[in-house]
C-alpha cells in the first residue's frame, strides 16, 4: 500500500486558555509564550491509520505538510512514528490560505506524487476546525472518499472503513484510490520510538515550491482564498457564578439543590 | 448568466420524520430568505420522503423540493453530491444551508469544491450584512477558544450549522407551498463506496442529544464506579450522563458520551458538571445549556465562569449529599 498523509503543524490546542490571545489588529493568534506547536492532533491520527495499514500489510507512507516557520523536530513526528518520508510545501505564497487553496495546492501535490492507493487526512485541523481540505482534495483529484473513519481494513484492494455517524457507526466499502478522513474515536496514535526520533533526525524533508507542484500563486495562500475572515474575537465570558456556601462540602450541596429548587430548576 | 437569488436549505429525514436539524434550519433559513426579501427553498433527498415536502413547508419553506429514488436510500458521498449540485444548478440558490451532521459534514465542503465555492462549517450564528447583502457565518475555531466570522466570496454561500444553534418556527399546517419533484438522474456506477451495514449506538435510557437534565463528570471522577454515582443522580433527574475526554478515553464511559467539539453538542435545560474544569472544548459543546452547575474543588476552575451556581469542594463529599436532598426534594 501506497499511502499519502496530510499533517499540519498547530498551535497545541492542549495550551492552557487563559494562554490563548488574538491580535485583533491583525484577526491573528498570538502564538502563546513558552508553547511550542504541535502536529495537529487529528493529523497524528491520520498517520496512525497509516502506519496500522503498513503493519499490517507493509507499504511506504509520505507525509505531506504546507506552511511556512515549520519547526523540522515537530513536522518530523510522522517520520519517528514510522512514515518514510516527508515533502514540506513550504513557501510564503502557500500562507495564510484557505480550505479552498490549502486543498489545491496538496491535491497538486499528491497528483505530482501520481503512485498512491491512500489519501489520509485528519478529519478537521485543530486551529480552523473547518474539516474541508480533505474532501477538497478528492474532489478535485476526483477520488472517492470516506469522512470520519474510526477503523479501516483493506480487503481485495478495497477499503472497509468504519465511519462515525451521528447515530453510531455505518460500514463503508470504497474502491482504492481513495481518500480517507480519521476522527479521534481511531484511538491514541503510538508514540515514537528512541529508534524512530534518531531515525528522522537524519532524513532530510524535500521541500516544494509552487513552481514544483506546476501551481500558479495566485490559486494557492492568500491568493486563493475563496473565503475572508472579517473579525476573529474570543466569546465574553459571563463570570456571574453565584457560589453555594456551607461549613461542609456537604452542607452546600444540600443548600445548592434548595437553591435549584427555588429557582424552580428542580 | 442566471442570476443567484434565494435561500435553500437542504433537510434531512430521521425515521421518516423531519430531523430536528432540518426544523432549525428552516427557522434560521426563513428569517435570512425574508432579510433578503427573496424565497427560502427546502431539498429533501431520499427514497420514500416525499411525504416531508409539505412539513417542510408547515415549518416555513416556500418551495419543497424532492428527490425521491431508492439509489438515495443511505447517505453516500457521490449519489447526495451529484444530486444536490444538480438542484443547485436548476434553482441557482445564494445561500446554501446544511446541518453539522455527520451527513452535513461530509456533504458540504464536497459539494462546495464541486460547485467552485466555499463553505463555513458549523456555525454558530448566521446573519445577513445590511450593505454587502453577504451571509455573515459566525464560528468556533481553535477548539472554542476563539469565534470567527467569515463571508463567502463566491456563490452560492454554504454554510453548515450546529445543532440547537438555531430556532425551529411554530409548525403551521395552514402555511402554502410548491411542490416540485426533481428526477436524480444518476448513474448507479458512478457511485463509488457501498454501505455494508449501520451499527446504531447502544443507549440504555435518555439518549444524551434529547436529554433536559445531563449530569456530567470530567477527569476528577476517577473511575467508572464513580461515573455510576453520576448515573443515580442523571437517573433520579430523569436526564442522562455526559463526560469530557479523558472518561472516554479510560473508558469508564462509553465513547457516546462525550460531550464537546469532538464530541456531541447538546443544549439541556440543565447542566451538572462535576468534577470537570471546563476547557473551552469541552464548553464548545455544552455552553448551550440553560442553566450549568458546577461542582470542583479548585475554586479556580474555568468552569465557574460558565456555571450559574456552583459548589467548591471535593465531588465525593458533595455529590452524595447534594443527591440525597434532590431525592427528598422530588418525593416531597
Amino acid at each position: 500500500m501506497n499511502m499519502i498523509v496530510c499533517i499540519k503543524q498547530v498551535t497545541d490546542p492542549e495550551a492552557p486558555p487563559a494562554s490563548f490571545k488574538i491580535d485583533p489588529s491583525s484577526n491573528k493568534v498570538v502564538p502563546p509564550q513558552g508553547v511550542s506547536p504541535v502536529i495537529d492532533p487529528y493529523a497524528e491520527y491520520a498517520v496512525e491509520a497509516a502506519l496500522r495499514i503498513k503493519d499490517a500489510l507493509g507499504g511506504k507512507i509520505t507525509a505531506i505538510s504546507l506552511g511556512t516557520n515549520q519547526l523540522r523536530d515537530i513536522v518530523k513526528k510522522p517520520l519517528a512514528m514510522g512514515a518514510d518520508e516527508l515533502i514540506l510545501l513550504e513557501d510564503e505564497f502557500f500562507d495564510e490560505g484557505d480550505s479552498w487553496s490549502t486543498a489545491y495546492a496538496l491535491a497538486m501535490s499528491i497528483k505530482k506524487l501520481a503512485d498512491y492507493d491512500i489519501v489520509f487526512c485528519g478529519r478537521e485541523a485543530s486551529d480552523w476546525n473547518a474539516g474541508q481540505v480533505g474532501s477538497g482534495i478528492a474532489e478535485l483529484l476526483g477520488l472517492p472518499s470516506v469522512t470520519l473513519a474510526k477503523k479501516i481494513d483493506i480487503t481485495d484492494g478495497k477499503a472497509r472503513v468504519e465511519r462515525v455517524t451521528d447515530e453510531g457507526y455505518e460500514v463503508i466499502e470504497v474502491s482504492l484510490p481513495a481518500l480517507i478522513t480519521v476522527s479521534n474515536e481511531l484511538g491514541e496514535p503510538r508514540y515514537p520510538t528512541i529508534k524512530g526520533i534518531m531515525g528522522a533526525k537524519k532524513k532530510e524533508a524535500v521541500i516544494w515550491k509552487p513552481a514544483d507542484i506546476g501551481v500558479e500563486v495566485s490559486q494557492i495562500g492568500a491568493a486563493g482564498r475563496h473565503t475572508k475572515l472579517l473579525k476573529l474575537f474570543q466569546p465574553v465570558r459571563e463570570g456571574k457564578c453565584e457560589i453555594v456556601e456551607g461549613e461542609s462540602p456537604e452542607e452546600a450541596a444540600v443548600n445548592l439543590a434548595l437553591k435549584l429548587r427555588e429557582a424552580k430548576i428542580l | 448568466m442566471a442570476e443567484y437569488k434565494g435561500v435553500m436549505v437542504f433537510c434531512e429525514a430521521t425515521e421518516g420524520k423531519l430531523a430536528a436539524i432540518a426544523t432549525e434550519l428552516l427557522g434560521c433559513g426563513r428569517k435570512l430568505a425574508d432579510d433578503l426579501g427573496q424565497e427560502l427553498s427546502a431539498v429533501l433527498v431520499g427514497s420514500g420522503i416525499s411525504g416531508l415536502a409539505q412539513e417542510a413547508i408547515a415549518f416555513g419553506a416556500d418551495k419543497a423540493y424532492v428527490v425521491d429514488d431508492t439509489l438515495l436510500q443511505d447517505y453516500q458521498t457521490d449519489s447526495y453530491v451529484s444530486v444536490m449540485e444538480k438542484v443547485v444548478k436548476q434553482v441557482i440558490p445564494q445561500i446554501l444551508l446544511l446541518g453539522q451532521t455527520s451527513i452535513g459534514r461530509d456533504l458540504a465542503p464536497r459539494l462546495a469544491f464541486r460547485l467552485n465555492t466555499a463553505a463555513s462549517m458549523g456555525c454558530l450564528e448566521l446573519a445577513i450584512d445590511p450593505e454587502s447583502k453577504l451571509l455573515l457565518q459566525t464560528k468556533p475555531v481553535y477548539g472554542g477558544n476563539a469565534q470567527a466570522v467569515f463571508i463567502c466570496e463566491s456563490y452560492p454561500q454554504i454554510a453548515t450549522v450546529r445543532a440547537k444553534a438555531m430556532a425551529p418556527l411554530e409548525r403551521d399546517e395552514s402555511r402554502q407551498g410548491e411542490v416540485i419533484t426533481v428526477d436524480a438522474g444518476l448513474d448507479p456506477s458512478a457511485i463509488r463506496t457501498k454501505v455494508l451495514e449501520k451499527v446504531p449506538e447502544e443507549v440504555a435510557g435518555i439518549r444524551l442529544e434529547d436529554a433536559e437534565v445531563v449530569v456530567s463528570g470530567g477527569r476528577g471522577i476517577g473511575s467508572a464506579e464513580g461515573f455510576e454515582q453520576l448515573e443515580e443522580l442523571a437517573r433520579m433527574l430523569k436526564g442522562a450522563v455526559g463526560a469530557t475526554r479523558p472518561p472516554c478515553d479510560n473508558d469508564w464511559v462509553p465513547a457516546g458520551a462525550q460531550v464537546g467539539l469532538t464530541g456531541k453538542i447538546i443544549a439541556p435545560e440543565l447542566y451538572i458538571a462535576v468534577a470537570l474544569s471546563g476547557s473551552s472544548q469541552h464548553m464548545s459543546g455544552c455552553s448551550g445549556s440553560k442553566t450549568i452547575v458546577a461542582i470542583n474543588k479548585d475554586p479556580e476552575a474555568n468552569i465557574f465562569r460558565e456555571a450559574r451556581f456552583g459548589v467548591v469542594g471535593d465531588w465525593k463529599k458533595a455529590l452524595p449529599a447534594f443527591a440525597e436532598k434532590v431525592k427528598e426534594l422530588l418525593a416531597g
